[in-house]
Protein backbone atom coordinates (compact mmCIF):
# COMPACT_ATOMS: atom_id res chain seq x y z
CA UNK A 1 0.00 0.00 0.00
CA UNK A 2 1.27 3.53 -0.27
CA UNK A 3 2.85 5.16 1.85
CA UNK A 4 1.05 8.22 1.65
CA UNK A 5 -1.97 6.31 2.92
CA UNK A 6 -0.83 5.63 5.95
CA UNK A 7 -1.61 9.34 6.71
CA UNK A 8 -5.44 7.99 5.94
CA UNK A 9 -7.69 9.39 9.24
CA UNK A 10 -9.32 5.72 10.99
CA UNK A 11 -12.82 5.56 9.79
CA UNK A 12 -15.58 7.47 12.35
CA UNK A 13 -19.12 6.22 12.73
CA UNK A 14 -20.97 8.73 11.17
CA UNK A 15 -22.63 10.95 14.75
CA UNK A 16 -26.49 10.82 13.37
CA UNK A 17 -29.12 9.11 14.90
CA UNK A 18 -28.99 6.48 17.59
CA UNK A 19 -25.43 5.87 16.56
CA UNK A 20 -24.76 9.15 17.92
CA UNK A 21 -26.23 8.38 20.71
CA UNK A 22 -24.28 5.42 21.32
CA UNK A 23 -21.06 6.83 21.15
CA UNK A 24 -22.33 10.27 22.67
CA UNK A 25 -22.85 8.27 26.00
CA UNK A 26 -18.93 6.78 25.36
CA UNK A 27 -17.86 10.07 24.92
CA UNK A 28 -19.17 10.80 29.00
CA UNK A 29 -17.26 7.56 29.78
CA UNK A 30 -20.85 5.18 29.79
CA UNK A 31 -20.77 2.47 27.80
CA UNK A 32 -25.06 2.19 27.19
CA UNK A 33 -27.16 -0.39 25.13
CA UNK A 34 -30.97 -0.26 24.35
CA UNK A 35 -32.76 -1.73 26.41
CA UNK A 36 -37.17 -2.48 25.99
CA UNK A 37 -39.08 -0.69 28.62
CA UNK A 38 -42.06 -3.50 27.93
CA UNK A 39 -40.38 -7.05 27.95
CA UNK A 40 -36.33 -5.46 29.56
CA UNK A 41 -34.15 -7.40 26.19
CA UNK A 42 -31.39 -5.35 25.91
CA UNK A 43 -30.01 -4.86 22.13
CA UNK A 44 -26.71 -3.77 19.82
CA UNK A 45 -26.57 -2.74 17.32
CA UNK A 46 -29.32 0.00 18.03
CA UNK A 47 -32.40 0.16 16.59
CA UNK A 48 -35.53 1.24 16.39
CA UNK A 49 -38.03 -1.47 18.26
CA UNK A 50 -37.43 -4.46 20.33
CA UNK A 51 -36.85 -7.26 18.24
CA UNK A 52 -38.50 -9.90 21.19
CA UNK A 53 -41.61 -8.17 21.48
CA UNK A 54 -42.30 -5.01 19.56
CA UNK A 55 -42.06 -2.49 21.55
CA UNK A 56 -41.18 1.09 19.94
CA UNK A 57 -40.47 2.09 23.40
CA UNK A 58 -36.98 1.74 25.15
CA UNK A 59 -34.27 3.54 27.38
CA UNK A 60 -30.64 3.47 26.95
CA UNK A 61 -29.34 1.92 30.17
CA UNK A 62 -25.78 1.39 31.41
CA UNK A 63 -23.65 -1.85 30.87
CA UNK A 64 -21.40 -3.04 33.98
CA UNK A 65 -18.46 -2.70 30.93
CA UNK A 66 -17.66 -6.67 32.18
CA UNK A 67 -17.48 -9.32 29.73
CA UNK A 68 -15.82 -11.96 28.06
CA UNK A 69 -13.94 -12.59 24.51
CA UNK A 70 -16.67 -14.26 22.59
CA UNK A 71 -14.55 -14.60 19.83
CA UNK A 72 -11.39 -12.27 17.98
CA UNK A 73 -8.90 -11.55 15.17
CA UNK A 74 -5.45 -10.47 15.06
CA UNK A 75 -4.65 -8.47 12.01
CA UNK A 76 -1.45 -8.80 11.37
CA UNK A 77 -2.06 -7.02 7.66
CA UNK A 78 -3.68 -4.21 7.42
CA UNK A 79 -6.44 -4.12 4.91
CA UNK A 80 -7.52 -0.07 5.69
CA UNK A 81 -4.74 2.55 4.55
CA UNK A 82 -5.46 4.10 8.29
CA UNK A 83 -4.50 1.31 9.91
CA UNK A 84 -1.34 0.07 8.35
CA UNK A 85 0.78 1.43 11.67
CA UNK A 86 -1.44 -0.08 13.88
CA UNK A 87 -0.31 -4.00 13.46
CA UNK A 88 -0.44 -6.42 14.97
CA UNK A 89 -4.01 -5.71 16.64
CA UNK A 90 -6.78 -7.42 17.94
CA UNK A 91 -10.43 -6.55 17.46
CA UNK A 92 -12.88 -8.71 19.53
CA UNK A 93 -16.36 -9.84 19.89
CA UNK A 94 -17.26 -8.88 23.43
CA UNK A 95 -19.92 -10.61 25.16
CA UNK A 96 -21.09 -8.86 28.40
CA UNK A 97 -23.11 -9.27 31.32
CA UNK A 98 -26.00 -7.85 30.25
CA UNK A 99 -25.95 -10.17 27.16
CA UNK A 100 -25.20 -8.24 23.94
CA UNK A 101 -22.17 -8.66 22.25
CA UNK A 102 -19.89 -5.42 20.67
CA UNK A 103 -17.52 -5.49 18.38
CA UNK A 104 -14.06 -3.55 19.62
CA UNK A 105 -10.96 -3.48 20.24
CA UNK A 106 -8.64 -5.13 23.27
CA UNK A 107 -5.83 -2.99 24.00
CA UNK A 108 -2.82 -3.26 26.58
CA UNK A 109 -2.82 -7.34 25.76
CA UNK A 110 -0.34 -9.08 23.57
CA UNK A 111 -1.70 -10.54 20.63
CA UNK A 112 -0.84 -14.05 21.29
CA UNK A 113 -2.22 -14.21 24.85
CA UNK A 114 -5.72 -13.48 23.67
CA UNK A 115 -8.33 -15.95 24.52
CA UNK A 116 -11.86 -16.78 24.20
CA UNK A 117 -13.40 -16.58 27.44
CA UNK A 118 -10.92 -13.71 29.05
CA UNK A 119 -12.67 -11.49 31.11
CA UNK A 120 -12.28 -7.91 29.96
CA UNK A 121 -13.27 -4.46 31.04
CA UNK A 122 -14.29 -1.36 29.02
CA UNK A 123 -12.28 1.65 29.07
CA UNK A 124 -12.61 4.94 26.13
CA UNK A 125 -10.16 6.36 23.97
CA UNK A 126 -10.83 9.63 22.41
CA UNK A 127 -10.39 9.42 18.58
CA UNK A 128 -7.91 11.78 16.35
CA UNK A 129 -11.65 12.50 15.42
CA UNK A 130 -13.90 13.74 18.44
CA UNK A 131 -15.59 10.34 18.31
CA UNK A 132 -14.89 8.61 21.84
CA UNK A 133 -15.07 4.64 21.31
CA UNK A 134 -15.17 1.60 23.67
CA UNK A 135 -12.12 -0.46 24.07
CA UNK A 136 -11.43 -3.56 26.36
CA UNK A 137 -8.95 -4.10 28.90
CA UNK A 138 -7.91 -7.52 31.10
CA UNK A 139 -9.15 -7.93 33.88
CA UNK B 1 -38.50 -24.92 6.53
CA UNK B 2 -38.92 -26.24 3.11
CA UNK B 3 -42.54 -25.38 1.96
CA UNK B 4 -44.93 -27.42 -0.74
CA UNK B 5 -44.88 -24.23 -2.46
CA UNK B 6 -41.36 -24.07 -3.56
CA UNK B 7 -41.27 -27.72 -4.05
CA UNK B 8 -43.30 -26.97 -7.00
CA UNK B 9 -40.56 -25.65 -8.69
CA UNK B 10 -38.86 -28.63 -8.98
CA UNK B 11 -37.34 -29.57 -12.22
CA UNK B 12 -39.05 -26.99 -13.70
CA UNK B 13 -35.94 -25.25 -15.14
CA UNK B 14 -32.89 -26.22 -16.56
CA UNK B 15 -29.21 -24.36 -17.49
CA UNK B 16 -28.31 -24.36 -21.47
CA UNK B 17 -25.73 -22.02 -21.79
CA UNK B 18 -22.25 -21.22 -19.60
CA UNK B 19 -19.79 -18.97 -21.16
CA UNK B 20 -16.47 -17.66 -19.42
CA UNK B 21 -13.75 -15.13 -20.32
CA UNK B 22 -10.03 -16.07 -19.94
CA UNK B 23 -8.60 -15.20 -16.04
CA UNK B 24 -5.59 -12.74 -15.73
CA UNK B 25 -3.67 -10.98 -12.75
CA UNK B 26 -1.28 -8.28 -14.42
CA UNK B 27 -1.64 -6.81 -17.04
CA UNK B 28 -5.08 -6.99 -16.49
CA UNK B 29 -7.95 -7.66 -18.99
CA UNK B 30 -7.78 -4.21 -20.85
CA UNK B 31 -11.13 -4.12 -21.10
CA UNK B 32 -14.09 -2.70 -19.46
CA UNK B 33 -16.14 -4.55 -16.33
CA UNK B 34 -19.13 -4.06 -18.77
CA UNK B 35 -17.45 -5.27 -21.63
CA UNK B 36 -15.66 -8.30 -19.99
CA UNK B 37 -19.28 -9.51 -19.00
CA UNK B 38 -20.42 -9.19 -22.45
CA UNK B 39 -17.54 -11.52 -23.97
CA UNK B 40 -18.50 -13.97 -21.29
CA UNK B 41 -22.36 -13.99 -22.16
CA UNK B 42 -21.59 -13.99 -25.59
CA UNK B 43 -19.92 -17.09 -25.35
CA UNK B 44 -22.56 -18.67 -23.27
CA UNK B 45 -25.50 -17.58 -25.66
CA UNK B 46 -23.16 -19.38 -28.48
CA UNK B 47 -23.19 -22.24 -26.10
CA UNK B 48 -26.65 -22.62 -26.02
CA UNK B 49 -27.31 -21.70 -29.75
CA UNK B 50 -29.03 -18.85 -28.48
CA UNK B 51 -29.58 -15.13 -30.19
CA UNK B 52 -29.18 -12.60 -27.95
CA UNK B 53 -32.38 -10.56 -28.78
CA UNK B 54 -34.03 -14.28 -27.34
CA UNK B 55 -33.41 -13.36 -24.04
CA UNK B 56 -35.70 -11.54 -22.19
CA UNK B 57 -34.81 -11.67 -18.47
CA UNK B 58 -31.45 -10.25 -16.69
CA UNK B 59 -30.16 -10.77 -13.38
CA UNK B 60 -26.93 -9.13 -13.07
CA UNK B 61 -24.77 -9.08 -10.15
CA UNK B 62 -24.87 -6.72 -7.29
CA UNK B 63 -23.02 -3.24 -8.14
CA UNK B 64 -21.69 -5.03 -11.55
CA UNK B 65 -24.31 -3.65 -14.17
CA UNK B 66 -27.47 -2.51 -14.55
CA UNK B 67 -30.11 -5.00 -17.08
CA UNK B 68 -30.96 -2.07 -18.81
CA UNK B 69 -27.66 -1.79 -20.21
CA UNK B 70 -27.04 -5.39 -20.94
CA UNK B 71 -29.94 -5.34 -22.73
CA UNK B 72 -28.95 -2.39 -24.59
CA UNK B 73 -25.66 -3.72 -25.77
CA UNK B 74 -27.22 -6.86 -26.54
CA UNK B 75 -30.25 -6.02 -28.68
CA UNK B 76 -32.39 -7.43 -25.56
CA UNK B 77 -35.86 -5.72 -27.22
CA UNK B 78 -38.01 -7.58 -24.70
CA UNK B 79 -36.47 -7.32 -21.39
CA UNK B 80 -39.22 -7.93 -19.50
CA UNK B 81 -37.45 -9.58 -16.14
CA UNK B 82 -34.78 -7.68 -14.31
CA UNK B 83 -33.60 -7.96 -10.78
CA UNK B 84 -30.22 -7.80 -8.60
CA UNK B 85 -30.33 -9.75 -5.70
CA UNK B 86 -28.64 -8.40 -3.07
CA UNK B 87 -26.83 -11.28 -1.19
CA UNK B 88 -23.08 -10.68 -2.54
CA UNK B 89 -21.68 -13.52 -3.07
CA UNK B 90 -24.67 -16.04 -3.05
CA UNK B 91 -26.60 -13.88 -5.31
CA UNK B 92 -25.38 -15.76 -8.44
CA UNK B 93 -26.78 -19.10 -7.26
CA UNK B 94 -29.29 -17.17 -5.40
CA UNK B 95 -30.11 -15.71 -9.47
CA UNK B 96 -30.92 -19.73 -10.65
CA UNK B 97 -33.97 -20.01 -8.07
CA UNK B 98 -34.95 -16.82 -9.52
CA UNK B 99 -34.80 -17.65 -12.56
CA UNK B 100 -36.38 -20.94 -12.32
CA UNK B 101 -39.13 -19.06 -10.99
CA UNK B 102 -39.25 -16.18 -14.01
CA UNK B 103 -39.29 -19.73 -16.34
CA UNK B 104 -41.69 -21.75 -14.40
CA UNK B 105 -44.51 -18.57 -14.09
CA UNK B 106 -43.91 -17.95 -17.50
CA UNK B 107 -42.17 -14.12 -16.71
CA UNK B 108 -39.34 -14.75 -18.88
CA UNK B 109 -38.56 -17.44 -21.20
CA UNK B 110 -34.44 -17.24 -21.75
CA UNK B 111 -32.42 -15.60 -18.71
CA UNK B 112 -29.63 -14.55 -18.53
CA UNK B 113 -27.14 -14.64 -15.24
CA UNK B 114 -23.98 -12.48 -15.99
CA UNK B 115 -21.13 -11.93 -13.23
CA UNK B 116 -17.62 -10.66 -13.87
CA UNK B 117 -15.32 -7.71 -12.84
CA UNK B 118 -11.42 -6.48 -12.79
CA UNK B 119 -10.95 -7.80 -9.66
CA UNK B 120 -7.25 -7.56 -9.83
CA UNK B 121 -6.69 -4.61 -12.57
CA UNK B 122 -9.76 -2.42 -10.99
CA UNK B 123 -10.50 -1.37 -7.66
CA UNK B 124 -9.44 -4.01 -5.41
CA UNK B 125 -12.15 -5.33 -2.98
CA UNK B 126 -10.32 -4.04 0.41
CA UNK B 127 -9.92 -0.82 -1.14
CA UNK B 128 -14.03 -0.82 -2.43
CA UNK B 129 -14.86 -2.12 1.46
CA UNK B 130 -12.49 0.88 2.85
CA UNK B 131 -13.46 3.86 1.22
CA UNK B 132 -17.09 3.20 0.26
CA UNK B 133 -19.38 1.86 2.91
CA UNK B 134 -22.50 1.93 1.33
CA UNK B 135 -21.57 -1.01 -1.06
CA UNK B 136 -20.27 -3.17 1.92
CA UNK B 137 -21.96 -5.97 3.73
CA UNK B 138 -24.51 -4.42 6.81
CA UNK B 139 -23.90 -0.85 4.63
CA UNK B 140 -24.19 1.86 8.10
CA UNK B 141 -23.62 -1.10 10.74
CA UNK B 142 -20.12 -1.97 9.27
CA UNK B 143 -19.31 1.99 8.83
CA UNK B 144 -20.53 2.53 12.82
CA UNK B 145 -20.05 -0.58 14.72
CA UNK B 146 -16.54 -2.39 12.46
CA UNK B 147 -15.16 -0.58 10.93
CA UNK B 148 -14.16 2.07 13.58
CA UNK B 149 -12.37 -0.87 15.31
CA UNK B 150 -10.16 -1.83 12.33
CA UNK B 151 -12.35 -4.60 10.29
CA UNK B 152 -12.90 -3.25 7.06
CA UNK B 153 -13.24 -6.01 5.04
CA UNK B 154 -14.81 -9.69 4.70
CA UNK B 155 -11.45 -11.95 5.67
CA UNK B 156 -11.48 -9.82 8.54
CA UNK B 157 -15.10 -10.70 9.72
CA UNK B 158 -15.02 -14.08 8.54
CA UNK B 159 -11.65 -13.95 10.76
CA UNK B 160 -14.48 -14.18 13.74
CA UNK B 161 -16.29 -16.89 12.69
CA UNK B 162 -13.63 -19.11 11.87
CA UNK B 163 -11.82 -18.41 15.58
CA UNK B 164 -14.94 -19.08 17.15
CA UNK B 165 -15.61 -22.36 15.40
CA UNK B 166 -12.00 -23.21 16.09
CA UNK B 167 -12.55 -22.67 20.03
CA UNK B 168 -15.85 -24.55 20.09
CA UNK B 169 -15.13 -27.65 17.42
CA UNK B 170 -11.51 -28.42 17.61
CA UNK B 171 -10.86 -27.43 13.90
CA UNK B 172 -7.08 -26.64 13.27
CA UNK B 173 -5.01 -24.61 11.16
CA UNK B 174 -4.29 -27.81 9.11
CA UNK B 175 -7.59 -28.20 8.33
CA UNK B 176 -8.21 -24.69 6.74
CA UNK B 177 -5.06 -25.15 5.22
CA UNK B 178 -6.61 -28.94 3.58
CA UNK B 179 -9.19 -27.01 1.68
CA UNK B 180 -6.66 -24.58 0.43
CA UNK B 181 -4.62 -27.50 -1.06
CA UNK B 182 -7.71 -29.81 -2.20
CA UNK B 183 -8.26 -26.56 -4.14
CA UNK B 184 -4.60 -26.15 -5.33
CA UNK B 185 -4.68 -29.60 -6.58
CA UNK B 186 -7.92 -28.86 -8.52
CA UNK B 187 -6.47 -26.13 -10.14
CA UNK B 188 -3.38 -28.64 -11.67
CA UNK B 189 -6.52 -30.24 -13.79
CA UNK B 190 -7.53 -27.12 -15.20
CA UNK B 191 -5.62 -25.52 -17.66
CA UNK B 192 -7.71 -22.45 -17.12
CA UNK B 193 -7.00 -22.09 -13.72
CA UNK B 194 -4.50 -19.36 -12.52
CA UNK B 195 -2.98 -21.12 -10.32
CA UNK B 196 -2.36 -24.05 -12.52
CA UNK B 197 1.52 -25.13 -12.51
CA UNK B 198 1.96 -23.83 -9.45
CA UNK B 199 1.00 -26.58 -6.76
CA UNK B 200 1.03 -25.99 -3.24
CA UNK B 201 2.21 -27.97 -0.11
CA UNK B 202 1.72 -27.81 3.67
CA UNK B 203 4.45 -26.56 4.08
CA UNK B 204 3.80 -23.46 1.75
CA UNK B 205 0.09 -23.06 3.39
CA UNK B 206 1.81 -22.71 6.80
CA UNK B 207 4.52 -20.59 6.18
CA UNK B 208 2.50 -17.81 4.03
CA UNK B 209 1.88 -14.78 5.92
CA UNK B 210 -0.55 -14.34 8.42
CA UNK B 211 -3.80 -12.04 7.30
CA UNK B 212 -6.05 -11.94 9.91
CA UNK B 213 -5.84 -14.90 12.04
CA UNK B 214 -6.70 -17.52 11.35
CA UNK B 215 -6.63 -16.75 8.14
CA UNK B 216 -3.16 -16.59 6.14
CA UNK B 217 -2.51 -15.13 2.61
CA UNK B 218 -2.98 -18.96 1.38
CA UNK B 219 -6.34 -18.89 3.36
CA UNK B 220 -7.65 -16.42 1.07
CA UNK B 221 -9.02 -16.42 -2.75
CA UNK B 222 -7.53 -14.75 -5.47
CA UNK B 223 -7.97 -11.47 -6.83
CA UNK B 224 -8.64 -11.77 -10.71
CA UNK B 225 -10.42 -10.38 -13.70
CA UNK B 226 -12.32 -12.02 -15.70
CA UNK B 227 -16.28 -12.67 -16.01
CA UNK B 228 -18.60 -15.89 -16.48
CA UNK B 229 -22.45 -16.01 -17.48
CA UNK B 230 -24.80 -18.52 -17.80
CA UNK B 231 -28.68 -19.22 -19.25
CA UNK B 232 -31.96 -20.68 -17.79
CA UNK B 233 -34.86 -21.16 -19.61
CA UNK B 234 -37.59 -23.63 -19.14
CA UNK B 235 -37.61 -27.59 -18.79
CA UNK B 236 -39.80 -27.46 -22.39
CA UNK B 237 -37.96 -24.93 -24.23
CA UNK B 238 -34.03 -26.58 -22.94
CA UNK B 239 -35.36 -29.53 -25.14
CA UNK B 240 -34.69 -27.61 -28.70
CA UNK B 241 -31.56 -25.82 -27.58
CA UNK B 242 -27.80 -27.05 -28.52
CA UNK B 243 -26.06 -28.22 -25.43
CA UNK B 244 -27.35 -31.20 -23.33
CA UNK B 245 -29.18 -29.43 -20.31
CA UNK B 246 -29.09 -29.19 -16.67
CA UNK B 247 -31.74 -29.76 -14.41
CA UNK B 248 -32.63 -27.29 -11.54
CA UNK B 249 -33.96 -30.06 -9.24
CA UNK B 250 -33.76 -28.36 -6.04
CA UNK B 251 -32.91 -24.23 -5.46
CA UNK B 252 -32.90 -21.81 -2.65
CA UNK B 253 -31.60 -19.02 -0.49
CA UNK B 254 -31.62 -17.57 2.74
CA UNK B 255 -29.79 -15.36 5.21
CA UNK B 256 -28.70 -15.47 8.95
CA UNK B 257 -30.14 -13.30 11.17
CA UNK B 258 -29.91 -11.27 11.96
CA UNK B 259 -28.19 -10.62 8.27
CA UNK B 260 -26.79 -7.04 9.09
CA UNK B 261 -24.50 -7.66 12.28
CA UNK B 262 -22.16 -11.20 12.70
CA UNK B 263 -21.87 -10.17 15.94
CA UNK B 264 -25.40 -10.22 17.78
CA UNK B 265 -26.42 -13.91 16.74
CA UNK B 266 -27.74 -16.19 19.15
CA UNK B 267 -26.75 -18.87 16.65
CA UNK B 268 -23.50 -17.81 15.90
CA UNK B 269 -23.14 -20.80 13.12
CA UNK B 270 -26.01 -20.20 11.62
CA UNK B 271 -25.88 -18.90 8.06
CA UNK B 272 -28.32 -18.95 5.35
CA UNK B 273 -27.29 -21.57 4.13
CA UNK B 274 -28.59 -23.73 7.09
CA UNK B 275 -31.66 -22.72 6.28
CA UNK B 276 -31.75 -23.23 2.61
CA UNK B 277 -29.79 -26.29 2.23
CA UNK B 278 -32.42 -28.63 3.82
CA UNK B 279 -35.35 -26.44 1.89
CA UNK B 280 -33.28 -27.09 -1.50
CA UNK B 281 -32.89 -30.94 -1.01
CA UNK B 282 -36.23 -31.30 0.13
CA UNK B 283 -37.44 -30.09 -3.24
CA UNK B 284 -35.09 -31.71 -4.77
CA UNK B 285 -35.97 -35.31 -3.62
CA UNK B 286 -32.45 -35.92 -2.55
CA UNK B 287 -30.06 -35.98 0.30
CA UNK B 288 -25.95 -34.46 0.60
CA UNK B 289 -24.92 -38.14 0.25
CA UNK B 290 -26.49 -38.62 -3.35
CA UNK B 291 -24.09 -35.74 -4.80
CA UNK B 292 -21.37 -36.50 -7.05
CA UNK B 293 -19.53 -33.59 -6.04
CA UNK B 294 -20.39 -29.89 -4.71
CA UNK B 295 -19.17 -26.48 -5.50
CA UNK B 296 -19.03 -24.22 -2.96
CA UNK B 297 -18.10 -20.82 -2.48
CA UNK B 298 -14.55 -20.13 -1.41
CA UNK B 299 -13.79 -17.04 -0.35
CA UNK B 300 -11.91 -17.92 2.60
CA UNK B 301 -11.07 -21.67 3.24
CA UNK B 302 -12.94 -21.74 6.81
CA UNK B 303 -16.33 -20.74 4.83
CA UNK B 304 -15.52 -23.61 2.93
CA UNK B 305 -15.65 -26.04 6.16
CA UNK B 306 -18.46 -24.25 7.30
CA UNK B 307 -20.45 -24.89 4.34
CA UNK B 308 -19.97 -28.63 4.03
CA UNK B 309 -21.46 -28.56 8.04
CA UNK B 310 -24.56 -26.35 7.18
CA UNK B 311 -25.54 -27.86 3.69
CA UNK B 312 -25.89 -31.06 5.49
CA UNK B 313 -22.75 -32.64 4.24
CA UNK B 314 -21.73 -33.67 7.66
CA UNK B 315 -22.70 -32.85 11.37
CA UNK B 316 -21.79 -29.03 12.29
CA UNK B 317 -18.33 -29.52 13.80
CA UNK B 318 -17.34 -32.06 11.60
CA UNK B 319 -16.73 -30.56 8.82
CA UNK B 320 -12.60 -29.75 9.78
CA UNK B 321 -12.36 -33.75 9.86
CA UNK B 322 -14.44 -33.79 6.63
CA UNK B 323 -12.29 -32.17 4.94
CA UNK B 324 -9.12 -34.07 5.39
CA UNK B 325 -6.89 -36.98 4.04
CA UNK B 326 -8.69 -36.19 0.73
CA UNK B 327 -11.99 -35.79 1.68
CA UNK B 328 -12.74 -33.27 -1.09
CA UNK B 329 -10.29 -33.92 -3.61
CA UNK B 330 -11.14 -35.90 -6.59
CA UNK B 331 -11.79 -39.40 -5.71
CA UNK B 332 -12.65 -38.14 -1.91
CA UNK B 333 -15.73 -38.22 -0.35
CA UNK B 334 -16.93 -35.01 -2.15
CA UNK B 335 -15.49 -34.01 -4.41
CA UNK B 336 -15.29 -29.89 -4.03
CA UNK B 337 -14.30 -27.18 -6.03
CA UNK B 338 -12.84 -29.45 -9.39
CA UNK B 339 -12.26 -26.35 -11.23
CA UNK B 340 -9.98 -24.71 -7.99
CA UNK B 341 -12.90 -22.77 -6.95
CA UNK B 342 -12.02 -18.64 -5.93
CA UNK B 343 -8.71 -20.12 -4.06
CA UNK B 344 -6.96 -21.31 -7.06
CA UNK B 345 -8.86 -20.98 -10.32
CA UNK B 346 -10.21 -17.08 -9.89
CA UNK B 347 -12.39 -15.06 -8.46
CA UNK B 348 -15.99 -14.68 -10.72
CA UNK B 349 -18.12 -14.01 -7.92
CA UNK B 350 -19.52 -17.40 -7.96
CA UNK B 351 -20.96 -17.87 -11.25
CA UNK B 352 -17.78 -19.95 -12.20
CA UNK B 353 -19.02 -22.84 -9.85
CA UNK B 354 -22.24 -23.04 -11.92
CA UNK B 355 -20.33 -23.09 -14.93
CA UNK B 356 -18.02 -25.81 -13.67
CA UNK B 357 -20.88 -27.52 -12.36
CA UNK B 358 -22.83 -27.49 -15.61
CA UNK B 359 -19.48 -28.63 -17.57
CA UNK B 360 -19.24 -32.05 -14.43
CA UNK B 361 -22.91 -32.39 -15.45
CA UNK B 362 -22.06 -32.81 -19.35
CA UNK B 363 -18.90 -35.23 -18.78
CA UNK B 364 -16.87 -31.88 -20.26
CA UNK B 365 -14.90 -31.46 -17.93
CA UNK B 366 -11.75 -33.01 -19.11
CA UNK B 367 -8.80 -34.26 -16.52
CA UNK B 368 -11.13 -32.95 -13.66
CA UNK B 369 -14.30 -34.88 -14.61
CA UNK B 370 -15.74 -36.81 -11.66
CA UNK B 371 -16.52 -39.95 -13.04
CA UNK B 372 -20.25 -41.12 -14.01
CA UNK B 373 -21.60 -37.21 -12.21
CA UNK B 374 -25.31 -37.69 -12.40
CA UNK B 375 -26.22 -34.92 -9.50
CA UNK B 376 -24.33 -32.13 -8.44
CA UNK B 377 -24.52 -28.74 -5.85
CA UNK B 378 -23.49 -25.42 -5.99
CA UNK B 379 -23.43 -22.73 -3.25
CA UNK B 380 -23.34 -19.43 -3.29
CA UNK B 381 -22.09 -17.21 0.30
CA UNK B 382 -22.19 -13.46 0.67
CA UNK B 383 -22.41 -10.61 2.75
CA UNK B 384 -21.78 -11.68 6.32
CA UNK B 385 -23.17 -15.20 5.87
CA UNK B 386 -26.09 -14.93 3.12
CA UNK B 387 -26.20 -18.26 2.08
CA UNK B 388 -27.35 -19.67 -1.66
CA UNK B 389 -27.65 -23.48 -2.85
CA UNK B 390 -28.80 -25.50 -5.82
CA UNK B 391 -29.19 -29.08 -6.73
CA UNK B 392 -28.45 -30.27 -10.40
CA UNK B 393 -28.72 -32.85 -12.35
CA UNK B 394 -27.77 -34.24 -15.59
CA UNK B 395 -29.78 -33.97 -18.36
CA UNK B 396 -33.79 -33.50 -17.72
Amino acid sequence: MDNALANVVRPQPVMEGLAKEFYDGCGRGELRFQRCTRCGTFRHIPRELCAECGCFDWEWARSSGLGTVFSYTVVARALHPAFMNATPYAAAIVELEEGVRILSNVVDCPPEELRIGMPVRVDFEKQAGQVTLPVFRRR
Amino acid sequence: MGSARSIALKDSACIVGIGETAVCRKPGSGLSETALQLKAIAAALDDAGLEAREVDGILPFPNLGRAEAFAASLGCENLRFAATLNLGGAAPVAALRMAAMAVASGCASYVLVPAGWNGYSGARTREIAATDSESIPGAKVARDYYQPFGLSAPPQWYALMAQRHMHEYGTREEQLGAVALAMRRHAQLNPGALMCGKPMTMGDYLASPMICAPYRLLDCCLETDGAAAYIVTSRERARDLRQKPVTIMGAASGQPYPADDIVNRKDFHRTGLTTAAPEAFAMAGVTPADADFAQIYDCFTFEVIQQIEEAGFCRRGEGGAFVENGGIELGGRLPVNTHGGLLSQAHLLGVGHVTEAVRQLRHEAGERQVEDAEIGVVTGWGDFGDGSIAILRRGD
